[in-house]
């Protein structure tokens, strides 16, 4: 199945969980928040959240800004 | 002073910081009355040496998507720094994004202080104040502590004070710009009429504009490009720093009365007769 991660297709097997993609993707676990079709998913929730197809990610952190 | 605390009680009788009081916001006491926002430093050694030499103890960060190449060294530099983290929600245009944002910002960082920023247009990045206080109202609702950027307007000022905002952040002049304070009786007014931290946020270009926020009564100055974007960054920092110690002293050390006339500091008595 594809999803959309910051914009950009990413090819998974379905079933996938936010924390798998977190791996898959080779992010921290610490300093980054993901938003699921614009509700954010706590970090606590990484591994239960299932990736349905078409899903849009935003993944973000801090980077410098006023 | 001999005799006194090192930490005196920090408010007056008439609800104002003393002169020795900290900054405080929700009830957090902060050492330096210098916020320091960290976009536009041209390397992390730049801003790690800015940083440090400002003293402050809260910098702003904005949210942005994590970039292919992993998530860069910012957050272990600032923690390095041991400073406390103010995500804001810089290039949104509505409080629906916001929110988005904000919320982002209290999962990525673990910290539900947010600076809201919600713009009008690219051009001139003026605050958009009626999204900015719907943004606010949600915010305060959804138990963040709200430090919102906005115009230097008493009434929008108070409202977002009514609205639960910690504190309120009217800018000098567009962010950015480096133009100073361009309306001080305006700055004095939402100072007179807010009972919360006023944070003077953006406009900075130079050591008076920040000396004179505080003069003007403001509690702390929050600025970025005048030290990140200064030919010595480092050097800024540290006048930045001195700037809004000054400051904040000469509004507490009274002033003396502005004069028409001259006023002899010599003594006139025992003048030598010609």
């Amino acid at each position: 199945m594809n999803v959309i991660v910051n914009g950009e297709q990413h090819r998974l097997e379905p079933g996938t969980t936010v924390a798998a993609l977190v791996g898959t993707l080779g992010l921290p676990s610490r300093g980054i928040a993901i938003a699921l079709d614009r509700v954010i998913v706590p970090r606590s929730r990484w591994a239960t959240e299932v990736l349905s197809p078409g899903a849009e990610l935003e993944v973000v952190t801090a980077m410098q800004g006023g | 002073m001999a005799g006194t605390p090192s930490r005196p009680d920090p408010v007056t009788i008439d609800g104002r910081p003393t002169i020795d009081g900290p900054l405080t916001i929700d009830g957090t006491e902060l050492g330096s009355r210098l916020i320091l926002g960290t976009g536009g430093a041209t390397s992390h050694a730049s801003l790690e040496a800015a940083v440090r030499a400002s003293g402050t103890e809260l910098v702003t960060v904005a949210l942005r998507r994590v970039p292919k190449d992993g998530v860069g060294g910012l957050l272990d530099l600032l923690g390095d720094c041991g400073v406390r983290l103010l995500p804001n929600t810089a290039g949104c245009r509505t409080a629906r994004d916001a929110l988005l944002t904000a919320r982002l910002g209290r999962e990525a960082l673990e910290t539900s202080w947010v600076k809201l920023e919600v713009i009008a247009d690219d051009r001139t990045l003026l605050p958009d104040v009626v999204e900015t206080i719907d943004a606010a109202e949600q915010l305060v609702r959804d138990g963040f502590v709200v430090l919102p950027y906005t115009n230097d307007d008493p009434i929008a000022a108070q409202r977002l004070v009514d609205a639960g905002c910690a504190a309120v952040m009217p800018l000098g002049a567009p962010i950015g710009s480096g133009l100073g304070i361009r309306n001080p009786h305006a700055i004095e007014l939402i100072r007179e009429l807010v009972d919360v931290p006023v944070i003077l946020d953006a406009g900075i270009g130079t050591a008076s504009h920040a000396a004179l926020a505080m003069e003007l009564g403001c509690d702390a100055v929050l600025l970025a490009t005048a030290v990140t974007r200064a030919e010595d960054p480092e050097a800024m920092a540290r006048a930045m720093h001195h700037a809004v110690e000054a400051g904040w002293l000469a509004r507490h050390a009274g002033r003396i009365p502005v004069r028409r006339l001259a006023r002899a500091s010599s003594p006139t008595e025992g003048l030598v007769e010609w």
